[in-house]
């Protein structure tokens, strides 16, 4: 099945999301939600991956989306692990409450 | 005998060495003991030696041995090779004799002193050095000697350190000589430049053949030779030092004085005549010199009131005496004025030692008087050195020595009427504050206190100087009387003979004014500070006499003339650059650093969201950069 959507648009939705993920880290406060946030950028490379893979008729595009995949697994565990220890040391969640490895 | 004089430095070497490792450790007499010892030793040996080279000479006219080779870098390869000829054997006879007597006698004289063994060991090591540099077959050799004696010279000027005066005139002697040392090492530069050696008699012998076409070339050399030999003996203009050294402990100055520093201007200048001969220029500078330097130091003799003080510029005064016979040609003169002068001088300096020990350490010569009865012994002493200071004819050695350089002031082929004139008024100086001294310091009115009377170390040696004081000019007598030579004849084959311009048979004249010249002198200081001393007084009275007597008393102003033209400046740039131009370099280099440092340590703020910031900052200026170029 021949796509009709032009790889243009995919390209710039997933530019739209990259942007949106970073705007989301820089932007919010809570560590949680900046997780979130690394997890939209993730998805928005594997789309633009996906896309370009189907374009050339590549397997190496959803190679990379699987890899993606993993990593952002192993990624999130680790975040949210790293989340949990922050909370239970600070009672927060808030990024700008955590300056302490400053030089 | 061939080997047996290298044992002459090596016994104070030894001493030097014993006495520096075991210091506090050693009782003084074992101190005393080998500081004296050694130069005793060498002493004999020097005598042993010195027979042996008169009754056989050795058909090369030197004894040599190569100890070692120093160094060995392509074409230069000095060696460590002593070498003893005449002029180095009357040089080596005079320090380690009159050294010898001047050891035993400070053994009595710092008997009180704390540091013994400090002082042992650098009177050793003076020795040392002084012997090494007239020993030396090579010029490096030499100059290791001198740098030596310069050391050492420092060591004892400052012995008493405590007293910040002593410290400032040793560093002054330090200094002043250093000046003379620095123009001669240039001179060694410039002479292995063009000779391609350092050993003296291959300079000598190939000097003429050198430095014929290159006449500017000896007149530069010898220029430079003659300064560190003006550092060293203290010769106008470098001699504001000798005075000041007059800090030191009596001996030294007596060992300074007599037998060792300087008169290595003396030795140098004497050594290296080749090289002077061939410039007459320079040794016309050598002759002006010492005729302007025994003018000058002989008036400021003149005026001090401080014992000590006199001797001193009258030692300068004589050295002049024989740099004016050097600069005419007259060697032999210059070196048996050389001997003489040390027995008498070193004899002087020991007896006002021990004067100013038996005072309580009074200096000044208007508060002793009276001590002719008192003190018997140093007075008989005191007056052998100066009769033969002041030169009174036919009983004292001074009088044959001088005479002698009067003479070839006026007679030799360099020499002139100016230059005898001078002379011939500088004996009337000498003989005038001799007798001075003489008066003030033993007749009058008793004025300070007799402690307590010198000891057998301390007169036994004066006694011994004051018998060659006055028999030691015997062995040169002048041509009209007797006509006995046996010093120049022992010199005759290291000096060329010296040329007379006139008839010998006038000797007699000038003998006669040399005569009338030092009885004038004697007769002036006689009206004037024994007979008629009020007019003394009268004299100070008028402000053109006191003006001269002040100018005279300050060493012509030398000292303020310095001050203002070198020491004021330099202590007024330093001042300005206390803080060290140089220095704010390195302070800028580390100042920025620490800024940047302090900059780049701000970007670390801790908190994760700037760094996210600077990390897409960042990408979008890559990307945008890609895609601009």
């Amino acid at each position: 099945m021949k796509s009709t959507i032009p790889i243009e648009m995919v390209m710039l939705l997933a530019g739209l999301l990259f942007a949106l993920g970073i705007a989301g880290v820089v932007i919010r406060k809570n560590i949680v939600f900046m997780l979130l946030s690394v997890e939209i950028m993730l998805n928005a490379a594997g789309l633009a991956f996906i896309a370009a893979g189907s374009r050339w008729s590549q397997p190496d595009g959803q190679v990379m989306f699987v890899f993606i995949l993993a990593m952002a697994a192993a990624e999130v565990s680790i975040g949210l692990a790293l989340i949990l220890q922050i909370y239970h040391q600070h009672k927060s969640l808030d990024i700008d409450k955590l300056k302490e490895m400053n030089g | 005998m061939d080997n047996l004089f290298l044992l002459i430095p090596a016994f104070p070497l030894a001493g030097f060495l014993i006495l520096v490792t075991g210091r506090n450790r050693l009782s003084r007499r074992f101190i005393a003991l080998v500081g004296a010892g050694s130069v005793c030793l060498s002493a004999i040996i020097t005598i042993m030696v010195g027979l042996a080279f008169l009754s056989s000479t050795p058909p090369t006219g030197f004894y040599s041995q190569t100890l070692w080779t120093w160094l060995d870098v392509a074409d230069f390869n000095p060696e460590i090779t002593l070498k003893l000829d005449a002029l180095s054997l009357v040089f080596v006879f005079v320090i380690t004799f009159i050294g010898a007597l001047i050891h035993i006698y400070s053994a009595g004289f710092m008997a009180h002193d704390t540091d013994y063994a400090r002082f042992f060991a650098s009177m050793n090591l003076f020795v040392v050095s002084m012997l090494l540099l007239v020993l030396a077959d090579n010029l490096l050799l030499l100059y290791l000697g001198w740098e030596g004696v310069g050391l050492c010279s420092y060591l004892l000027i400052g012995f008493w350190y405590e007293n910040p005066v002593n410290g400032y005139a040793a560093r002054k002697a330090f200094t002043i000589t250093r000046i003379g040392d620095t123009a001669m090492a240039i001179g060694l530069f410039m002479i292995f430049y063009q000779f391609g050696t350092l050993v003296i008699s291959e300079i000598s012998s190939t000097a003429t053949v050198v430095l014929r076409q290159n006449t500017s070339g000896a007149t530069v050399i010898a220029l430079l030779l003659l300064a560190g030999g003006i550092g060293k003996s203290a010769q106008l203009p470098l001699q504001t030092w000798l005075p000041d050294a007059m800090a030191g402990p009596s001996p030294v100055s007596a060992l300074i004085h007599a037998a060792t520093m300087v008169t290595a201007g003396v030795y140098l200048i004497a050594r290296l005549h080749v090289i002077f001969e061939l410039s007459p220029v320079a040794q016309m500078t050598v002759a002006i010199i010492g005729a302007a330097t025994l003018f000058v130091a002989g008036m400021s003799a003149l005026t001090q009131f401080d014992i000590k003080r006199v001797l001193a510029y009258s030692t300068i005064s004589q050295i002049g005496y024989m740099f004016l016979a050097l600069g005419v040609g007259a060697w032999t003169a210059a070196v048996f004025h050389f001997m003489v002068h040390a027995f008498f001088k070193a004899l002087l300096f020991l007896a006002a030692g021990a004067i100013i020990e038996s005072l309580h350490h009074e200096h000044n010569m208007f508060k002793m008087g009276g001590l002719k009865n008192k003190m018997p012994l140093i007075f008989w002493t005191f007056l052998a050195g100066a009769v033969s200071l002041a030169a009174i004819p036919l009983i004292s050695s001074g009088f044959y020595s001088k005479d002698q350089i009067l003479w070839y002031a006026w007679a030799a082929e360099k020499g002139n009427p100016m230059l005898w004139f001078v002379a011939f008024f500088g004996a009337f100086i000498t003989a005038a504050y001799t007798t001075r001294m003489m008066i003030v310091t033993f007749y009058g009115e008793p004025k300070t206190e007799i402690g307590h009377l010198p000891g057998k170390l301390m007169t036994v040696p004066l006694v011994v100087l004051a018998i060659f004081s006055l028999i030691a000019g015997f062995i040169e007598l002048p041509h009209n009387f007797g006509h006995f030579t046996l010093f120049s004849d022992l010199l005759s084959p290291v000096f060329p003979a010296t040329e007379l311009r006139v008839e010998e048979n006038t000797e007699w004249l000038f003998q006669l004014l040399a005569v009338l010249a030092t009885f004038g002198g004697v007769y002036l200081s006689y009206i004037f500070y024994y007979k008629q001393p009020y007019r003394i007084e009268k004299l100070r009275q008028s402000a053109l006499a006191n003006g001269l007597y002040n100018f005279w008393f300050s060493g012509w102003g030398f000292d303020r003339l310095y001050n203002s033209l070198f020491v004021g400046p330099f202590v007024f740039i330093s001042g300005i650059n206390k803080n060290d131009v140089v220095d704010k370099i390195y302070t800028g280099i580390s100042a920025g650093t620490n800024g940047i440092y302090r900059l780049l340590s701000d970007t670390q703020t801790g908190s994760l969201r700037w760094y996210i910031m600077g990390m897409v900052i960042g990408a979008i200026v890559v990307l945008g950069l890609q895609i601009i170029l």
